[in-house]
This record gives C-alpha cells, sequence and structure tokens, in this order.
C-alpha cells in the first residue's frame, strides 16, 4: 500500500474527531512543552553559574591557605595563615607555564569620604588581578605592578561602592579614607552583578596586596593565590608542581596532609555545575512524566477508535488491505497525534521559558539538541503506544469486524 | 481455460470450534460457477450460505477440501495473501453497504486501489473512480457524503467500489436487504447489466423474488447443496423497470 494515501486516511480519521484529537494532543502538547521549559530553566541555572566560573578567568588555579588545628579546634580554609608572599614569588620563579599572578588578602571594613561612609569588602591584589579575572576598568584606570612594590595608597572601586559614596559624581582622583588611610581612587570597575551565592561584586574595593597588608589588614599571609596558566594543556601538570612546590617549602614531610588546598578553576565548576544538572535532571524527570501520561492519553483514544472503527477495519480488509496496511494507518494516526503535539509542544515550551525569563527573571537556555531530542521523543511516544491498538486492529478478524455492531 | 470454469469447490468443509463443541458449518460442498454466471446461493439461516459465500470471498478458508479460483489453489493461503487476491479478483457488497463515512462517494470508490499492487497517480485513482460511479448511474454525485445519499445510492457507490478494480467476480451478500422493493429491482438492475457484460457474479440471498433474477439458483441447507439448477422464469430487471406498476416484489 502506498503512504501517502495512508496519511491522507489517517489525516481525514484525525479531523473526524476533531475534539478529540485536540484533546489527545494536548496531552503530548503539555508533555513535551513542559520538559522543554523545565530543562530550558534548569539548563538556563546551569550556563549562568557557568558563566560566573568562567569569569574567575581562564585556565586559573586557585590555592587556598590551610586549615591548622590548635588544641583540637579545627579553623577553616585560609585560617592558619599558611601562604606568605615568598610561596607567590617562588610560583611565579619556578612554576612552569604560568603568566599571571595575584596574591589576594581579603577583609571587610568601614570606608568613608567626605560625610559618607559604606561598609564593604577590601581586596588586595596584585596588579595582575584584572587580568586573571578578565575584569575591565569601566573608567580610569588599574593600580600598577609599581604601586604594589611600593604599596602606594591607590585603589580601584566598584560600581556599587562608587555610588552609595559619591552617587552621581565622578569618584576618580577623589581620596577615599579606609582606617582613616587616605587612598587615590584610580579607577571604576566594569560591574559584575551578583554572585552564584547571591553576593553583590561590585561592593568592593580592590588595592594593592602590598598596601592591603601593610595599612589597612596587617598580618603578613595571604588568603589565597591566583594562578594562570598560559595553556590549558599545562594547567594539571602546573597543579601538580605547585602542590610539591609548596610542600617543599612548608617542609611538609610525606605522608602529613597539605596545609593548603589547591583547585583548578575546572574543579570549581564542575562542583558548581554538579547541583544545577541535577536540578535539570529532576525537573526534566517530572516533566518526563507527564509526557507519559500524554501518551497513555494517546493509547487510549487510538483504542477506542479501533473499537469504533472496527466495521471500517473490516471493509478495508475485505477489499484487500493486509494487516501491515491497517497497522500502519493507525500508527501513523498515533505517530502524527504524537508528533504534531510535540511540535505545538516545543512551540509553548519555548514560549512558556521566554515568559518565565522575562517576567520571573529565571535565566532559561533551550538548545537545539533538547528540541530534537523532545520531537524525536514525542513521536517515539507515539509509536510506542500507538502500536498496541495499531496491532490489535490488523490482528481483527475480516468477518468479525464486517459484522460488529 | 478450463472450460470456463472460473470457480471450483472440491468437497469443502468448514467448522467452527465454539469451546469443546464443533459446530459443522458446510459439511462437503463441490461447486462450479463458469466465468459469466449469475448465480444466487439461497438457504434460511444456519445452511450455512454465508459461511460458504466467506469462504468464496476469501475472507475465510475451508477446514478441509479445495478452493481453485481462476486455476489456482486459494484454500492454503495466508491472510496476507488472501487480501491480495481480495484486492484484485473480488469485489464486495454488502447488505449494510458498508460504505466509509463522512468519506465522499468517489474516495470510497477508491478505496480497493489505495491497496492495489498497482500504483495509480492521484488523478488516476480520480479518473478511475469517477469513471464507475458514472456506469452505475452516480454521475454527478461524486463528492457527495453517504449520509447525503439514498439507500439504493449508496449500494451503488458499494456496487462501485468492488467493480473498481476489474473484479473476476462480484460477490453479494443479501444486496437488497436493507432496501425497499423499487430501489431492489434498480439494484437488480444493474447486477443484469453487469452479468450481460461478462462479469460473473454470486448473490447470496433468502428471498425468492430476488434470486429469481439470476440465471442460476443453488439452494442449501444444513451445510449441504440441495439443489441446483437454472431459473425457469427469470425475471429481467430492466423490463420492469419500465412497467412500474408490474414492480411489486
Amino acid at each position: 500500500m502506498r503512504i501517502g494515501p495512508t496519511f491522507n486516511v489517517a489525516y481525514r480519521a484525525l479531523r473526524r474527531n476533531k475534539m478529540r484529537s485536540v484533546l489527545t494532543a494536548l496531552g503530548i502538547i503539555i508533555g513535551v512543552g513542559a520538559v522543554i521549559a523545565m530543562v530550558g530553566i534548569g539548563n538556563g541555572a546551569k550556563a549562568q553559574v557557568e558563566a560566573q566560573i568562567a569569569s574567575l578567568g581562564e585556565n586559573v588555579i586557585l590555592i587556598f591557605s590551610g586549615s591548622t588545628t590548635s588544641s583540637g579546634i579545627r579553623t577553616g580554609w585560609g585560617g592558619a595563615g599558611t601562604l606568605k608572599i615568598e610561596d607567590a614569588e617562588a610560583i611565579r620563579r619556578e612554576v612552569p607555564g604560568v603568566i599571571r599572578v595575584s596574591e589576594e588578602v581579603v577583609s571587610t571594613t568601614q570606608v568613608a569620604a567626605g560625610n559618607q561612609n559604606w561598609f564593604t569588602r577590601i581586596y588586595g591584589e596584585s596588579a595582575d588581578y584584572f587580568d586573571i579575572r578578565q575584569w575591565p576598568l569601566a573608567d580610569g584606570a588599574p593600580f600598577t605592578a609599581q604601586d604594589a612594590r611600593s604599596a602606594n595608597k591607590v585603589c580601584v572601586i566598584g560600581r556599587t561602592t562608587a555610588t552609595q559614596i559619591y552617587g552621581n559624581e565622578n569618584p576618580i582622583g577623589q581620596i577615599l579614607r579606609i582606617k582613616n588611610v587616605p587612598f587615590t581612587i584610580l579607577g571604576v570597575l566594569t560591574p559584575k552583578g551578583l554572585s552564584p551565592q547571591g553576593v553583590d561584586q561590585d561592593d568592593i574595593v580592590i588595592m594593592p596586596y602590598t598596601s592591603a597588608m601593610k595599612r589597612v589588614i596587617g598580618g603578613t599571609t595571604l588568603r589565597n593565590i591566583n594562578v594562570q596558566i598560559g595553556d590549558e594543556r599545562q594547567v594539571e601538570a602546573a597543579q601538580q608542581q605547585i602542590i610539591s612546590l609548596l610542600r617543599q617549602r612548608h617542609n611538609i614531610r610525606p605522608g602529613r596532609d597539605d596545609d593548603f588546598t589547591v583547585r583548578t578553576q575546572e574543579e570549581i565548576a564542575e562542583a558548581a555545575t554538579a547541583t544545577s544538572r541535577v536540578m535539570t535532571v529532576l525537573l526534566g524527570a517530572i516533566a518526563g512524566v507527564s509526557l507519559l501520561v500524554g501518551g497513555i492519553g494517546i493509547m487510549n483514544i487510538m483504542l477506542v477508535s479501533v473499537t469504533e472503527r472496527t466495521r471500517e477495519i473490516g471493509v478495508r480488509m475485505a477489499v484487500g488491505a493486509r494487516g501491515n496496511d491497517i497497522l500502519t494507518q493507525f500508527l501513523i494516526e498515533a505517530v502524527t497525534l504524537s508528533s504534531v503535539g510535540g511540535v505545538i509542544g516545543i512551540i509553548s515550551g519555548i514560549a512558556t521559558s521566554r515568559v518565565l525569563s522575562i517576567y520571573a527573571n529565571w535565566p532559561t537556555l533551550i538548545s537545539i539538541s533538547s528540541i530534537a531530542i523532545a520531537f524525536l521523543f514525542s513521536a517515539a511516544v507515539g509509536v510506542f503506544f500507538g502500536f498496541y491498538p495499531a496491532r490489535k486492529a490488523a490482528a481483527l478478524d475480516p468477518i468479525e469486524a464486517l459484522r460488529y455492531e | 481455460m478450463n472450460n470456463g470454469v472460473l470457480v471450483r469447490l472440491i468437497d469443502v468443509h468448514k467448522v467452527y470450534r465454539t469451546g469443546e463443541m464443533e459446530v459443522p458449518a458446510v459439511r462437503g460442498v463441490s461447486l462450479e460457477i463458469k466465468r459469466g454466471e449469475f448465480v444466487a446461493l439461497m438457504g434460511a439461516s444456519g445452511s450455512g450460505k454465508s459461511t460458504l459465500m466467506n469462504i468464496l470471498g476469501c475472507l475465510d478458508r475451508p477446514s478441509s477440501g479445495q478452493y481453485f479460483l481462476d486455476d489456482a489453489d486459494v484454500s492454503g493461503l495466508n491472510r496476507d495473501q488472501l487480501a491480495e487476491i481480495r484486492n484484485r479478483k473480488l469485489g464486495f457488497v454488502f447488505q449494510s453497504f458498508n460504505l466509509l463515512s463522512r468519506t465522499s462517494a468517489r474516495e470510497n470508490a477508491e478505496l480497493p486501489l489505495i491497496y492495489s499492487a498497482q500504483h495509480l497517480s492521484h488523478a488516476q485513482l480520480r479518473e478511475k473512480a469517477d469513471r464507475v460511479l458514472g456506469s452505475v448511474g452516480l454521475a454527478g454525485r461524486e463528492d457527495h457524503f453517504p449520509s447525503q445519499l439514498s439507500g439504493g445510492q449508496q449500494q451503488r457507490v458499494a456496487i462501485a467500489r468492488a467493480l473498481i478494480n476489474d473484479p473476476e467476480v462480484l460477490l453479494a451478500d443479501e444486496p437488497t436487504g436493507n432496501l425497499d422493493s423499487r430501489t431492489s429491482v434498480e439494484i437488480m438492475a444493474i447486477f443484469q447489466q453487469l452479468n450481460e457484460h461478462g462479469i460473473t457474479i454470486v448473490m447470496v440471498t433468502h428471498e425468492q423474488d430476488i434470486a429469481a433474477y439470476a440465471q442460476r439458483n443453488v439452494v442449501m441447507r444444513d451445510g449441504l447443496i440441495l439443489n441446483d439448477g437454472l431459473v425457469s422464469q427469470r425475471r429481467n430487471a430492466a423490463t420492469e423497470l419500465r412497467q412500474p406498476s408490474a414492480s411489486t416484489v
């Protein structure tokens, strides 16, 4: 039998029961739409996290000061102050592939200018920091390596800090008092927005780490060291070399734990995206259940349809339709229902996630692959749930079918 | 050509099994029908005529015995092969018309061609269907749905459907059972006209008057042929239609 007329027959059968066809397809529309929207939300969240991890910089290795145990009480990472400026210099000098290093110290404190003041975070960094984090200035200039060597009283500030203290005034060249030390503002950073943890990344003052250690925070140890490697392929080797270099410098005997932690950006990204990946799978699975229910709806309607059209099947068989012809006809009907539902579902799923993006401000990401998978899956649902009713129709005895009332 | 024998049944039996019981419906029927004959198969209900009709129509297979259609043994064929025989060599007309509802007369008539091995274009299908519909007097009603047609017209569509594949045998199961007397005569007129053009017809009926339009009557009882003979006073439907007053059945 020819496939063209079969499509025609299926199409006509579906049109004959418009309301029923629409309702049956609705099950698939909702199922596919839910899958598309849910996976879109999950992927959007994941992409957002990934983008923020990527904003740490490319091929970055982070070295955190370790924890110590004193009188049985363990401090957290960074609590021990085991990293020294000399460690950072050694890394810069000895580890191959390293192109940038930034020594980092962090504190929070009150800053003031004129009659305004604001509580903000103080980051001490090297001049390389802006390149490592790919964080350009919106206005003004960054501090230089020379500023770091001389521990000059200069800083750059984030957009939030700038607005809070200076309002609409241009802060560049102004004096900002930090712990009563006057710092000259060299520039304002481009806004970065919220971090994945919800911290306003623009609420910040960045100054040379030497200035921070000497004039603001005090102390001689670093919280962490940011290292950037030139070539992605060298990251892993560099990580190992940093570990052995620091163990050697810190006189850690074999068998004892490190007093520092080394994490590549990739490891951090993996941990951070694991949650959103689980969320995507979970949302997708829940939506998948509704697709399954839609499939059962198709099966139900096809069974009703086979019973209703028993005589028609008998007539078709009497005039020469083989079992396969009948099977094909009902399968095409089921697949048409499910794939038309699938297409509409994809469209409504995309629309739903757009609406969510705009009104609920949720990031959504719909990939071509998720659309293709959703479409193929909905067609497969048609085949799977259509097969049993279709086979039932094909197996009818023509005499019985013709006699059916 | 085998002396022009188109249908040959040799000692055909059909036994139905209902649970433990075996119910014989046809108990050894041998029958020959020549090309161009018009045979009425008669008998009371339960005589086995419907079962025999199903076997002749390749809808059912004999339990034992042989059935030669056009010199080919079809008694041992499988479902798909029987479907092909039905499509190529047989045409069916039913008591209740069995047209597809909400489907135009033309598309109903085209139906067997959809399942045919020869691949015709859409235009060819249409042309062929319109020609056959015209030959049964339905020119101009090709686009009507069955619900828009009278009983007689519906049966004509069914006849057109049966004829579209140029079958060897036209099988009619109580074709006038749902029609009033005048329409019945009209349908018989079509049958007689087709028969004159050489089409072999086998018609099941329990009405004596209708059987009288055939050339030959085969009467069954209890699964056997009771009587097989030519109709002595054959009625002519066309003549009766020209004399409306005489057409009381």
